[in-house]
């Protein structure tokens, strides 16, 4: 295996949870719900997902522990948010500080335990395409099915009529309460399709990326995965290039380091964030030409009148 | 039998909707009481009354959108519980809401469907859509985003949408507030047709003139009871308005003498790009508004109005200091502060949030706008004496109806607020006052009181700049009017001389064909 393509695995390795998490961020707020609290769902992911894991000896049961947990402390999210109402902002941080001390309290007796890592599965024939063939069809399991998640929202946001109703409520849930849609049914929905997938997210790390569990290993992960769905415009297909695009700043400087640029390692560690920002401001300059493209009730309260 | 004696010419028919004794509370509040009405195929039925009589009250709950408190509601003679919207529209009822119930960020097509119940494919639908668009004369083009669109288009998605469910009962709420007199007469006629087609229409307006020329029956609400069902046609529009109001309104007097001075306001080259990508931009606007003067600005919502008033008052700066001069000074790269300071006065269209902090007492919010020029600030600490002081001053001068001596903003009634927030300014006595929707909303009495202290203050010398929508109120008190569209600024009429249709065609966006001549106005209020 030559080192560009020990990089590319590696990027494609460290854009999956990132690709995940956003992706279900994405249709929570394409519904009009910002849920801040992505971290905390994927480190709760994380732990849950390695004690299912370690506790079945299963990569598959240990995913739907982490997608269950992720989905489980978003509905604490949407209680508080869709049934009284509180600020989002507010709920969303709270549920990252729950998350993190939370998932350190149900790991505690994991850490040091290491289990058998999510294998590769090769796909016939294609896997055996010179160069590219590894690369792309050498993947574990969460990286197919992370492609097909994207391909999967894009579908129903852009072809079905839940689709559509789905993103009506986050343009104007005033509007789509006055036609009789169940506003914060559909919300409530949105928001647990995105703790799910954040929970898969977390759980990908210590049951793909590395065969244990350290407390706080998302590392930010969850943050990144926030700004990519802005970086995205909240369009599922341009997602995947941001997830890539991320995880390969990731991974480049760690072989700048490697490669010994004289540059201090935690400056380079500080890459991801310091382009998250960047981009974050690029986005925003250009607003004024590119029409607006978050979600029109994204954030708001909606208390429907009875 | 509750069937009205009156209107309705075959009373042995049955009506399409009945509802008895229909009662709204929230609290201890009554928004409707015991409301009876009939509303019967063919017939355009208009619901008259103030803000806050219990209109959208009553219809929301014909639409399934909210539950009677007690009553019940006949759809032909069988009871009926509408647990949503989905299920009136299955019934045949249709409604076109006033603040319009669209989706701007999708398209045309994207927001008729969401309005119908997805029994057919999306293709099938847009044909059918493009067929009843036709048919009816209301063009729309299906993939166009509706932000893109003008509030007279955005009306016809709501119109075409409740059509394509073929509705016996067609609700409309006030669907000519934010139209120009032309689209407000392409309206009708389509109405119209409606009605001989024999569908049932349920009308909603304050507009009186309308109400007479269309409508066969009239219902009038206030205070969340119905005061009468009537012939609106046999009514004369001051005797409608009595029944809505209660009480004969006062006119609006105009000042004797009406002189004019130098230009106080003057606004040069003015060009401003939006900062929200749905705004408008502005185009090289000029204008002169004298001392004793006051200027209309007419147009329809969304035309750069909002555009207009952050540039004047400050909020948003144009790009030279020579754009905006106010009282010789030229301002146009001064801050909102320092533009009060020389003398003028802002009331922007939205009372709560804009023109004050919701949850902040009336003397806190008196502060917000007079530190800087009203002697409420001593040292930089505050000098709340002298800010109960403007409240109370206010409550007199402009008869501001609330609770306790000085409670919080949000906690007074659209009109009242809107008293006190426009007493505010005036009573700094200021030599420029720009207001944008002076009466947006406001219960008669109090459009009375906030127009007569518009005239009062133009007639002390104050150069007064009205941004409004409502063509009847700069009749009444506009000297010249001047029409936006697109960003840009048409020359001013003399009002005397600007008539709905002249107007009504700028609103468009035509152009008149003899631009009248600016000249002195000796009087020419109640045009």
């Amino acid at each position: 295996m030559g080192l560009l393509e020990a990089i590319f695995l590696s990027v494609i390795a460290a854009s999956t949870p990132l690709l995940l998490a956003a992706a279900g961020e994405l249709v929570a707020e394409r519904s009009g719900v910002l849920n801040l609290g992505v971290e905390g769902m994927m480190i709760m992911g994380a732990a849950c997902g390695f004690a299912g894991a370690y506790l079945t000896g299963s990569t598959l049961i240990g995913a739907l522990f982490g997608i269950a947990a992720g989905a489980a402390l978003s509905l604490v999210f949407a209680a508080l948010t869709l049934g009284m109402a509180v600020n989002q902002v507010a709920a969303g941080l709270a549920l990252t500080i729950l998350g993190v001390g939370l998932s350190g309290l149900i790991g505690a007796g994991f850490v040091g335990e290491k289990i058998v890592p999510a294998p590769a599965l090769y796909i016939p024939f294609l896997t055996g395409i010179p160069i590219v063939g590894r690369i792309l069809f050498g993947q574990d399991g969460f990286v197919y099915f992370s492609v097909a998640l994207v391909a999967g929202i894009w579908w129903f946001l852009y072809r079905t009529r839940a689709g559509l109703i789905l993103r009506a409520v986050g343009d104007s849930h005033t509007s789509a309460h006055a036609l009789g849609y169940p506003v914060l049914k559909i919300r409530l929905f949105a928001v647990l399709f995105g703790g799910g997938c954040a929970g898969l997210g977390g759980a990908f790390l210590p049951l793909a990326y590395t065969p244990f569990f350290i407390p706080g290993m998302t590392a930010g992960r969850g943050w990144i995965a926030l700004a990519l769905v802005v970086f995205s415009s909240w369009r599922p297909l341009r997602l995947v290039g941001g997830a890539y695009l991320f995880g390969a700043v990731t991974i480049l400087q760690l072989h700048a380091q490697a490669f010994g640029l004289g540059i201090p390692s935690q400056l380079m560690s500080a890459m991801p964030y310091l382009a998250t920002v960047i981009v974050l401001v690029l986005i925003s300059r250009a607003r004024g030409t590119a029409g607006s493209a978050a979600p029109a009730s994204l954030g708001m309260v909606f208390v429907p009148d009875r | 039998m509750l069937n009205p004696a009156s209107a309705h010419g075959s009373s042995a028919e049955t009506p399409l909707l009945q509802a008895i004794g229909i009662t709204k509370r929230y609290g201890t509040f009554l928004a409707n009481d015991s409301i009876d009405i009939e509303l019967y195929a063919g017939e355009i039925h208009a619901l008259l009354g103030e803000n806050g009589a219990g209109k959208s009250t009553l219809v929301k709950m014909m639409y399934g959108l909210i539950q009677p408190s007690a009553g019940e509601l006949r759809w032909m003679n069988r009871k009926v519980v509408l647990a949503g919207p989905s299920e009136a529209r299955a019934l045949g009822i249709g409604m076109v809401f006033q603040h319009f119930s669209l989706f701007d960020n999708l398209t045309v097509a994207e927001n008729v469907a969401l309005g119908l119940d997805g029994k057919e494919s999306f293709a099938a639908m847009s044909a059918r859509l493009a067929q009843v668009s036709n048919d009816y004369g209301l063009p729309l083009d299906p993939k166009r985003d509706v932000w893109r669109l003008s509030v007279g288009e955005r009306q016809r998605i709501e119109i075409v949408r409740a059509l394509m469910q073929n509705p016996k009962l067609l609700i409309l709420d006030e669907p000519t507030a934010v139209l120009t007199p032309q689209e407000a007469d392409q309206l009708f006629i389509v109405l119209e047709r409606l009605r001989s087609e024999g569908r049932g229409l349920l009308y909603i307006s304050h507009k009186l003139e309308e109400v007479k020329r269309l409508c066969g029956t009239a219902t009038i609400l206030r205070g969340g009871k119905k005061i009468s069902t009537c012939n609106p046609r046999a009514e004369t529009a001051a005797s409608l308005a009595r029944m809505m109001v209660g009480a004969d309104i006062g006119e609006v007097k105009a000042k004797t003498a009406r002189a004019t001075t130098v230009p106080r306001l003057v606004i040069k080259d003015l060009s401003l790009a939006p900062d929200d990508p749905h705004g408008t931009y502005l185009h090289t606007i000029s204008l002169e508004v004298k001392g004793g003067e006051i200027l209309g600005i007419a147009g329809v919502a969304g035309n750069g109005q909002d555009e207009f008033f952050a540039a004047l008052s400050g909020e948003r700066l144009s790009g030279a200091e020579g754009n905006v001069v106010i009282d010789g000074e030229a301002a146009g790269l001064m801050s909102v502060t320092q533009r009060r300071r020389l003398g003028a006065a802002f009331v922007p269209e939205e009372r709560l949030g804009h023109g004050t902090a919701p949850r902040m007492k009336l003397s806190e919010n008196a502060l917000l706008t007079g530190h800087a020029a009203s002697g409420m600030v001593n040292h930089g600490f505050i000098d709340r004496p002298a800010t109960l002081e403007t409240v109370d001053k206010t409550t007199k001068t402009f008869d501001v109806r609330k609770a306790k001596r000085d409670p919080e903003a949000v906690s007074l009634s659209g009109g009242n607020l809107q008293k006190f927030i426009v007493g505010r300014e005036i009573l700094r006595e200021p030599g420029v006052l720009v207001v944008s929707q002076p009466t947006w909303g406001v219960d008669a009495g109090a459009a009375a009181v906030i127009r007569q202290a518009l005239l009062d203050l133009s007639g002390r010398g104050t150069a007064v700049l009205v941004i409004s929508q409502d063509l009847d109120e700069l009749a009444e008190i506009a000297d010249r009017i001047a029409v936006m569209f697109h960003g840009r600024l048409s020359e001013p009429l003399v009002a005397a001389s600007a008539t709905r249709e002249k107007l009504g065609l700028l609103m468009g966006g035509s152009s008149v064909s003899q631009p009248e001549p600016t000249v002195e106005v000796s009087h020419a209020v109640g045009a």
